[in-house]
């Protein structure tokens, strides 16, 4: 099967891809944006942290 | 199970598992991914087939996730486990996410083999009610100005919202659909070729898998902000 064949996906290609791209956006957003605000928490908590150990210091 | 749901044991026991839990995600992801081009086309719906694997994990995650929430809020309800709560706050996003991903597919799937983006048939809007319930119980989170009582309506609304999850299920044996009566999970097994069940089982085992990592980084990321929330206002009131 060639390349082009398999991407047309016997005529069905406009709702095969569609239904994976929109799965792999929305799972990647909700992942990506996950990951964002763990970090984002942790710099904050270790800035708040360091911030009270200079000030016991 | 208190011992075990200690907000600190948590912290520790999660950080060992989440390289492990995510390594293992991202395998069965590209396994599941590749399975599902690999697998044939159904000799009635061709290539149209695929979205099944996409669509049918999504539909098992929406009903997983919101009986994981209304487990969770029970526990919340009558324990009034800080972790029950958080865990309950953090599935719903992920739920909403997976049945509206399930609703999506369903329609790029149905116009091709039903000839309709949508209709109201009981699976359906058995599943748009469930994509409401999540929507709802966001809300009610946000809703009040004291959270305890926010998260006190919005849990009654997950215990009372779970009657709906048996509905999907038994659905398309209970109404006449235009989905299919249950196919894998039912007495006497699945009625599914396995070169079509197998990448279908990955999937779902892939999906699963990526809803727990993810509830474990919010619940941890929850968790940091409230110790946040502590010290700033720890903070606060050393300088007042």
């Amino acid at each position: 099967m060639s390349f082009s064949t398999w991407v047309q996906m016997g005529g069905y290609a406009i709702f095969v891809w569609p239904a994976y791209g929109i799965a792999a956006a929305a799972l990647g957003l909700l992942a990506g944006g996950t990951i964002r605000r763990y970090r984002m928490a942790q710099r904050r908590l270790a800035e708040m942290t360091a911030t009270r150990r200079g000030e016991d210091a | 199970m208190h011992r075990f749901a200690n907000p600190a044991r948590f912290m520790r026991v999660s950080q060992k598992l989440l390289p492990w839990l995510a390594t293992i995600t991202v395998l069965f992801l590209v396994a599941g991914l590749v399975l599902s081009f690999l697998a044939p086309p159904d000799y009635q719906q061709g290539e149209s087939v695929r979205i099944m694997f996409v669509h049918v994990p999504s539909a098992w995650m929406a009903m997983c996730a919101y009986t994981s929430l209304a487990l969770a809020s029970a526990a919340a309800l009558i324990w009034r486990h800080p972790l029950a709560e958080i865990a309950a706050e953090e599935t719903a996003p992920l739920g909403a996410v997976f049945t509206g991903l399930c609703l999506v597919s369903g329609s790029l799937w149905g116009e091709p083999m039903w000839g309709t983006w949508w209709a109201w048939d009981a699976r359906m809007t058995s599943v748009l009610v469930l994509f409401f319930l999540y929507l709802g119980y966001m809300a009610l989170l946000n809703a009040f100005d004291d959270p305890t009582r926010g998260r006190r309506a919005a849990a009654i609304l997950a215990l009372v919202g779970f009657v709906n999850v048996p509905i999907i299920k038994y659905s398309v044996d209970w109404w006449n659909t235009l989905h299919q009566p249950a196919s894998v999970l039912r007495m006497g097994g699945p009625t599914i070729d396995p070169s079509i069940l197998w990448p279908l089982l990955v999937m779902a085992v892939a999906f699963t898998l990526l809803f727990v990592t993810l509830l474990v980084i919010r619940m941890r990321a929850a968790l940091i902000e409230r110790k946040i929330r502590v010290l700033d206002a720890a903070a606060s009131g050393a300088l007042g």
